[in-house]
């Protein structure tokens, strides 16, 4: 279980990710985006899933467990390469349903001290 | 003036996914669960087969979304639920089937609502888009 003093905790990503050209354009060729230059608008999971795991699991979650219920992307700019990110991540809402405990995370994507893409991803740990 | 019409409903576009393709997904974009790549494993946990990574289902709908809009730049909201797994066997091409109806347009964006299913039935659900104009 999730201790529910977490919830509405911001975890602030201890390193900085460069986005390289290299992986924007093999997650673009995987999806067949014909624009290998640009961030899909989907590439933003690569960073942000990384972040709400490393904080759900020093969490006492069991990763292992865990099914994707549901993702939202708000996209303010557009991600290319050379960009330097910091990922922070806030544990937006917990609750149990059927004894499966099901948790939103809000990953945000900053960039030179501005928020570039916010990723929501509700998390489901089952039972 | 938009190119859309408010309740047009948007050309539909089919995606392949196989085994090859999971396992490009999964090497792009650093999940490599076995659920999506490793039958035994995945029937081990309970699952009928290997399935997709959601993620990938939802990008490919991303694909989708991109090429409505022009670019993949113009996408500003993206949003889906994954209702059912796509089961993707060994040697087959599952196709995943992309549609999208327009149901709101402002001067800046048009807003979709999109249908995305494998074998007639849908696999995500509330899905949703934000693209500039």
């Amino acid at each position: 279980m999730l201790n529910p003093d977490l919830v509405g905790r911001t975890f602030a990503g201890a390193t900085s990710t460069t986005i390289t050209a290299e992986s924007i354009a093999a997650f673009a060729l995987a999806l067949g985006e014909p624009e290998t230059h640009l961030a899909p608008p989907t590439f933003a999971i690569t960073i942000s899933l990384e972040q709400s795991q490393s904080v759900l699991v020093e969490s006492g979650l069991d990763w292992s467990r865990v099914v994707h219920g549901d993702q939202r992307f708000s996209i303010y700019k557009q991600l290319v390469a050379g960009m330097q990110i910091q990922c922070d991540s806030t544990i937006e809402s917990a609750r149990v349903m059927a004894g499966n405990e099901i948790i939103t995370v809000r990953s945000d994507l900053i960039e030179s001290g501005e928020t570039a893409v916010s990723s929501w991803s509700t998390l489901v740990f089952r039972a | 003036m938009s190119i859309f019409k408010v309740g047009e409903l948007l050309p539909s576009k089919t995606y392949i996914v196989n085994r090859a393709s999971l396992v490009t997904y999964a090497n792009a974009s650093g999940d490599q669960n076995p659920i999506h790549q490793d039958e035994a494993f995945a029937k081990s946990v309970g699952l009928e087969n290997v399935i997709a990574h959601g993620m990938y289902t939802m990008g490919l709908v991303g694909q989708y979304v991109s090429s409505m809009a022009g670019s993949s730049s113009k996408v500003r909201e993206f949003s889906a639920r994954f209702t059912k797994p796509v089961v993707v066997p060994a040697g087959v091409n599952v196709e995943l089937v992309v549609s999208a109806t327009v149901v709101e347009l402002t001067d800046e964006v048009a807003r979709l609502e999109i249908t995305a299913t494998c074998n007639q039935v849908k696999v995500l659900g509330m899905a949703k888009a934000v693209i500039l104009l």
